[in-house]
């Protein structure tokens, strides 16, 4: 029976935690994430877990701590954020190429300068040649489901990669909404134990984690962990289509918002889907036929699939809540319109708007021009900007 | 939906006082939001903090700009911030004052000449919190005031679902639950209406 409650996405990521019950969480505090590791602390403290609570001294040590963890064949979890997820960066790739299935909280916060501690995606998105599978989150409901998933779709033997559950920073992280949770004991029984197929502490079998890599080897592993990634799409399929069963909320690669019959559409990350599902409902009533499609899936990119979704459209806007310093916008922008390319896709005229940098607000209001603007018959800019002043 | 935008300065319990009120409201069987807006977090600087409200869910994670409800938990901010912006027409402004009603009119006449057609309420919840809390915590009475302006919960069940709140809240000090209780109860009658207009009640549209 799910549990209709409220809480703030932060809350709703601790309360994952506590129900995964990991064996490990080693963590790093910084705003906005900083919620979780506390929590996880408090219910180490009250006995709620069985978890080992690694007070490590940086977010460089966390997921270093992670990775011992993980390696020796246990669950290891960790969050952070912004600056954090970049002292990580090292860390992150070897997490993946070690193919040691870490769950992370990220808490999508710009990355310095200027200091900021607002919303962006320049903290995952650079993150996002690392090899981890990243999936985000427009509400506390998600971030909580996607959790739920998360170690289901790391551990799965076609797989084994780590996995970034993000939500956006003090958006979802710090505002309380309404959600619904599952109990405890449905919760674990959907999850499983964690039986890894090879472990440091597995006396009848040696291995080596993390040794060098000789050039006549390294290619064969790369392959092998850029394979995994390719399977790890039918496997977060497989985990949506059984988390709908079990608990009744349905999931996919990506989110279709009255798309069947648009002609012009809006693709996003994250907590401002929510906003542009309002404009979306109030340009139907006008008869425009708008439509959305919120990427929740970002590794694997399911580039095939999106060229099919979005093929149909005359003008579409990608929105990218990071820049990339390409000189031709942000990193979704240049994604999605190499799928569109690669698939054959070429009626559908693009422009990449980057948004909402260091937490700018975007508004209903916002999406209803950008709309407005793709059904017009002016030529669309290849890239722009919204919401900063001149 | 009804949209609330509370602002106050760093560590008058703005934020707090928008995320009790969600659960107030939560508890009434709505779609809730409470949330505030981040910056630099300093003891003192001008924030602000949200609410909506409604009886579907909430999709918008946008900041609010046409607010049906606007509180003033501190009335330095009057002429420093513009409260009233955007203020919907017959919305609500609760101001935490001492000053005698018609002060608070002219004041606000003054400040927001637009604002004629907003029904200003007036409550010392300075006073109040001081009375029945030992210490200035207004957020605690303006909190009663919203609730009750909301309509959303009678004042049995606000009550009641405050305690509830309060006994979480304060389960490490006790003490302080009944302090904050009577100061509600002594703001759900306390606040002043300084100008009579006859815009309609809030109701929660779609």
């Amino acid at each position: 029976m799910s549990v209709r409650g409220r809480m703030s996405g932060n809350e709703a990521a601790a309360l994952a935690i506590r129900q995964i019950n990991p064996d490990v969480v080693a963590a790093f505090p910084i705003t906005p994430s900083t919620e979780i590791p506390q929590f996880v602390s408090r219910f180490v403290a009250d006995g709620a877990v069985d978890t080992e609570f690694v007070a490590v001294e940086s977010e460089h040590s966390a997921m270093s701590a992670c990775m011992g963890a993980e390696a020796a064949g246990v669950r290891a979890m960790t969050a952070t954020s912004s600056a954090g997820m970049a002292l990580m960066y090292e860390l992150l790739y070897v997490a993946a190429s070690d193919r040691l299935p870490i769950v992370l909280a990220a808490v999508n916060r710009a990355l310095t300068g200027p200091i900021n501690i607002n919303t962006e995606h320049s903290d995952s998105m650079g993150a996002r040649d690392s090899g981890w599978i990243q999936i985000y989150s427009e509400n506390a409901q998600e971030a909580y489901d996607n959790m739920l998933m998360a170690h289901r779709i790391g551990e799965h033997e076609d797989v084994m990669l780590p996995v970034m559950i993000c939500q956006d920073g003090f958006i979802t992280s710090h505002a309380i909404e309404n959600i619904e949770t599952e109990e405890d004991a449905a919760v674990r029984a959907f999850i499983g134990t964690y039986k890894p197929q090879h472990h440091l502490l597995d006396p009848a079998e040696s291995v080596a984690v993390g040794p060098y890599g000789v050039s006549a080897y390294v290619m064969e592993l790369k392959r092998a962990q850029a394979y995994a990634m390719e399977c790890a799409k039918q496997v977060i399929l497989d985990v949506s289509f059984d988390f709908a069963q079990k608990f009744g909320r349905a999931y996919g690669l990506f989110e279709e918002y009255r798309m069947e019959d648009a002609e012009v559409g809006v693709l996003i990350i994250g907590s401002a889907a929510g906003t542009c599902k309002d404009a979306v409902d109030r340009l139907r009533e006008r008869g425009v036929k708008a439509g959305l499609v919120k990427l929740r899936v970002f590794r694997p990119f399911p580039a095939e699939e999106l060229a099919k979704a979005l093929g149909g459209l005359s003008a579409l806007a990608i929105m990218d809540r990071s820049d990339g310093f390409s000189g031709v916008g942000g990193p979704l922008g240049a994604e999605v319109r190499a799928a569109l390319y690669s698939y054959g896709i070429s009626k559908t005229v693009t422009t990449n708007i980057v948004y909402g940098l260091g937490g700018r607000d975007i508004r209903v209001e916002d999406f209803e021009s950008i709309y407005g603007m793709l059904g017009s018959k002016e030529e669309l800019p290849r890239t722009m900007y919204i919401g900063q002043r001149e | 939906m009804i949209e609330i935008r509370w602002h106050g300065r760093g560590g008058q319990g703005a934020k707090t006082a928008a995320l009790l009120l969600a659960d107030a409201a939560f508890a009434a069987g709505l779609y809730v939001q409470g949330f505030p807006e981040y910056g630099p977090e300093r003891m003192g600087a001008p924030i602000t903090a949200y609410n909506r409200l409604d009886e579907n869910r909430i999709r918008a994670h946008s900041n609010i700009y046409d607010p049906d409800i606007v509180v003033v938990v501190d009335e330095t901010l009057l002429g420093a911030v513009d409260v009233a912006a955007g203020l919907k027409c017959g919305g609500k402004i609760v101001v935490n004052t001492s000053r005698p009603p018609a002060d608070v009119k002219a004041e606000f006449e003054k400040f927001f000449p637009d604002c004629g057609n907003a029904e200003i309420y007036a409550v010392d919840a300075a006073e109040i919190s001081r009375r029945t809390l030992g210490k200035n915590l207004p957020n605690t009475p303006l909190l009663s005031v919203v609730a009750k302006l909301t309509g959303v919960l009678d004042e049995q069940k606000f009550f009641g679902v405050m305690q509830e709140a309060y006994e979480e809240k304060f389960a490490a000090k006790p003490e302080v639950i009944e302090g904050n209780m009577e100061a509600l109860r002594e703001a759900w009658n306390g606040a002043v209406l300084v100008n009579a207009t006859h815009s309609p009640e809030l109701t929660i549209e779609n």
